[in-house]
């Protein structure tokens, strides 16, 4: 099997495997369409006060609340992905079996998440933003070009979101517990993304700083390019550089991570 | 056995079982300490959001900075006492699942003081310790002419918002009998409530308020009896009263979910794993 086949199994594989819990998947479209009109509301109530505020109109801030909502899931903002299984197969010592395996450990939980990403996008985030687009004004472009344009940055997003999210997975082959490294990267995830509040509104250096993270690239850059807001060009060599030094830092941890592998005899 | 006798039986076994919880959590004492500080940074993040709400903008709703403060502290801290008794319900599902549920049944003591106390985790004060610090520099700040009625009002309302949190948690963990990966359900009443009564009724659309008043009625954890401490018009016209109801409509959800609990317990069919 070429290896590009192998890892399409993949990513198929991690599609179905989220597939298959459809209360689950009903209950999260549930949770997301609640929580976006929670937000939807202060948001309206804020812009009233502050129109413009961040450079959005009212119909802006609405959609971003809803796309916020849409990709929480398949971005994995707040975790929740493959790195709790990593996690766990590090501190057990099952990662030994993975190493022995004809393929990449990177590439594979890549392709893995991808697939997995893909499910909860179509499977979680269209309904709440269907939803959010039905009932509030929203600000959407016509330009099938500008959705292609989104769909190219959310992508990028998704590896930016998996770089992350490998590094701090394998942080388990020196802490083990990796509890409070999940919980610093729900921390970061739903601060830096955007999620609380969209960066553009965060005053001064404060601002600046979490515009220059790599979690802008989860949310904000891919709403700013649907509701052109955003030259897609810029958008993409900063996602991309991102996610190229994450990836690069992920393989080096690996290596260094997987010289320190002892497997206890059995 | 009469029903108060089942009530300290099963206050006795919530407190024997949470207290080998904290016991095991405490073996740990420096990791404890840094999830209860990671736990802290967390749910402060959701107040570090209305601050930078408040560094663009000088009310929100109608409510200025301390007032929402004081709406905030109600609701978290109360929340947080309800979250730290009750949290565990909400993995009720993963029992049913992988059929660990039936091991609560054959002990001498009540499913749902074993399910409550179940993993408690002692971090969780995190949040209530977060919430109590909100609404610390929230009375402080605020501009009220306390009257007595008006003191004693504040400890009524956390009281009667914990219970009224607390009923959610087993009314939803009644519902993750019935469907059992459907957890996020309950995150949304939950979480989604204590985040909705972070702010004024008034920035929220007439329906939905009329939602958490009349059918799950969250507005009496803070909104109603808040509007009274501020001297505000009340959400929807209620009656002056109403600020007062708050206990009342604590033991009615507390009614109705011991009531759904023991509906969801009858319809339990086990794994047989």
């Amino acid at each position: 099997m070429g290896s590009g086949r192998l890892y399409a199994a993949v990513a198929a594989g991690g599609f179905r495997r989220y597939a298959t819990y459809r209360a689950a998947t009903a209950a999260g479209v549930f949770t997301n369409t609640v929580f976006g009109l929670i937000l939807v509301y202060t948001y309206l109530a804020l812009w009233d006060e502050r129109p413009h505020l961040g450079g959005y109109d009212q119909a802006q801030a609405v959609t971003y609340v809803w796309l916020g909502q849409a990709l929480l899931a398949a971005l994995a903002i707040q975790g929740g992905g493959f790195e709790i299984e990593l996690m766990e197969r590090i501190r057990t010592g099952e990662i030994a079996i993975d190493l022995y395996r004809p393929a990449d450990l990177q590439l594979w939980w890549l392709a893995n998440d991808l697939g997995r990403s893909l499910f909860q996008l179509l499977g979680r985030g269209v309904i709440p933003f269907v939803f959010g687009a039905l009932f509030f004004p929203v600000a959407l472009p016509h330009d099938p070009l500008t959705w292609l344009a989104f769909l190219v940055a959310v992508l990028l997003g998704a590896v930016v979101s998996f770089g992350i999210r490998y590094l701090v997975a394998l942080s388990a082959f020196w802490l083990l517990d990796g509890k409070g490294m999940l919980q610093l990267l729900m921390i970061t995830g739903v601060f830096c993304s955007g999620m609380t509040l969209p960066l553009n509104v965060f005053p001064g250096v404060l601002g600046e700083v979490v515009r220059a993270l790599p979690w802008s690239a989860l949310l904000q850059l891919p709403a700013d390019i649907l509701m052109g807001k955003a030259d897609p060009l810029g958008a993409y060599v900063f996602a991309a550089a991102w996610a190229v030094a994450l990836l690069a830092a992920g393989r080096l941890l690996q290596s260094s991570a997987t010289r320190r592998v002892v497997v206890q005899g059995g | 056995m009469g029903e108060t006798s089942r009530l300290a039986d099963g206050l006795r076994a919530y407190g024997l079982i949470a207290g080998m919880w904290i016991r095991s959590s405490l073996a740990y004492r420096a990791s404890f300490a840094m999830t209860v500080l990671g736990n802290l940074l967390l749910s402060g993040l959701d107040f570090v959001a209305i601050l930078l709400m408040f560094s663009r903008v000088d009310s929100l709703g109608g409510y200025a900075l301390p007032e929402v403060a004081l709406l905030y502290g109600l609701s978290v801290t109360s929340f947080g006492l309800a979250d730290l008794m009750c949290n565990s319900l909400g993995q009720l599902g993963q029992r049913v699942r992988d059929g660990t549920l039936d091991t609560l049944f054959v002990r001498p003591a009540p499913v749902l003081a074993q399910a409550a106390a179940d993993r408690f985790a002692l971090r969780r004060v995190a949040r209530l310790t977060q919430g109590a610090l909100v609404l610390g520099y929230a009375l402080v700040a605020v501009d009220v002419d306390w009257t007595v009625l008006k003191v004693l009002l504040v400890p009524v309302m956390l009281v009667s918002g914990a219970a009224i949190f607390g009923a959610v948690f087993v009314a939803g963990a009644s519902f993750q009998i019935l469907v059992q990966d459907a957890a996020e359900v309950q995150s949304a009443f939950t979480y989604g409530g204590t985040t909705m009564l972070q702010y004024p009724p008034s920035v929220f659309g007439k329906d939905l308020v009329r939602g958490v008043t009349f059918v799950l009625p969250l507005a009496f954890v803070n909104w109603v009896p808040v509007a009274y401490v501020l001297g505000r018009p009340y959400p929807l016209g209620l009656p002056e009263g109403a600020a007062f109801a708050s206990p009342l409509v604590a033991v009615a959800c507390c009614a109705l979910a011991g009531s759904a609990w023991r509906a969801g317990l009858r319809s339990y069919r086990s794994t047989g794993s």
